[in-house]
């Protein structure tokens, strides 16, 4: 077995990573309730972990299991409004990179697109994670992917 | 990020998942490393000694769930602080002696029963802890002390009144015997 490195290290080093990835994931607004989940799955298991080889990769999947989880309990726990608007609830903070930019999509374009292309998931996992079928999962995929092609032309 | 860290270290703690928590302390030898388990203090890395290497071996030996996490840690500050100002001579804090096995561990428990502003001989301590033919192994004992300062010995001296030696450096165990009155401060 290879020796951990103080889970400290793996904090100082990734935990930046982390929060962008899941601000994209799942919003601004939630990030950061994902990030401590995240981190304590990561603190939980830790001292198990067979290799330390990739320990950023291990705590991103980690971190797209915990934005899964998230998009799987508001899937379950729906918010009546009058009227659904596809517009960004969050206010993603100005910056460079693509997770920026899939951050400021609409939430369902945007969860769609970090499932799909974040956590590898197929239009059926998506679709029951985002609890809508999988043509509207396909939809929102769809436009999410034009419009970022359009954001970073 | 900095709330998140410190609420994840706090969660970490409620969870029972901080193994060892640790901080840095200002000295005036320079910054001092401290850490905790649940148990106790557990680890004093003095300026001479790296910091990331210490850490590193906490996590070989103790649990690779360490943390930075300051408020584990402000007991022991301030109570070194207050050594270091001499207002203190008697530390009381839980100490975890999980780093120190058998005939190593009764030297540091011996040493950590000497009073404030006196010495013994390797010698002495040898014989405290049950083996008088041990001075060699006494020696060593302190010389792996994982606790100085708290477990303190730089109140242990070669017999002829020699300073020995010092994880830190003699210069600071000849300013840690000045401070305590042991030694003549030729300022004064």
């Amino acid at each position: 077995m290879t020796e951990l490195p103080p889970f400290q290290i793996l904090i100082d080093e990734h935990a930046d990573d982390v929060l962008a990835m899941l601000r994209g994931a799942v919003g601004r607004a939630d990030a950061d309730d994902c990030f401590q989940e995240t981190f304590l799955s990561a603190l939980r298991a830790y001292p198990k972990l067979s290799d330390a080889g990739n320990l950023r990769g291990w705590l991103i999947t980690i971190a797209h299991r915990k934005a899964i989880d998230h998009h799987r309990a508001r899937g379950r726990r729906p918010v009546p409004v009058a009227e659904v608007a596809e517009v960004a609830v969050s206010d993603p903070e100005p910056g460079d990179g693509i997770w920026a930019a899939v951050g400021a999509l609409p939430p369902k374009q945007r969860a769609a697109v970090t499932l799909r292309y974040g956590s590898d998931l197929p239009h059926a996992e998506i679709a029951a994670a985002l609890g809508c079928s999988p043509e509207a999962a396909r939809r929102s995929l769809h436009e999410g992917i034009k419009r970022l092609r359009k954001e970073l032309a | 990020m900095k709330n998140s860290l410190n609420l994840l270290a706090e969660r970490a703690s409620d969870e029972g998942l901080l193994d060892v928590a640790y901080t840095t302390a200002d000295s005036p030898f320079g910054p001092l490393l401290l850490a905790a388990t649940p148990r106790g203090l557990v680890r004093v890395g003095l300026p001479s000694q790296d910091a990331s290497g210490l850490l590193a071996d906490l996590a070989a030996r103790v649990s690779p769930r360490v943390l930075e996490a300051a408020p584990r840690l402000d007991a022991a500050r301030r109570q070194l602080d207050l050594y270091f100002e001499g207002k203190l001579t008697d530390f009381d804090l839980p100490l975890d002696w999980q780093l120190s096995k058998d005939f190593r561990r009764r030297v540091l428990r011996a040493i950590a029963r000497i009073p404030y502003g006196q010495t013994r001989s390797y010698t002495q301590m040898a014989i405290s802890a049950g083996n008088e033919r041990a001075v060699r192994a006494a020696g060593t004992a302190c010389g792996s002390n994982p606790i100085p300062l708290v477990v303190p010995c730089h109140r242990v001296l070669r017999s002829g009144g020699a300073l020995g030696g010092y994880g830190g450096g003699l210069p600071m165990k000849e300013a840690l015997l000045r401070l305590e009155g042991v030694l003549e401060d030729p300022r004064r």
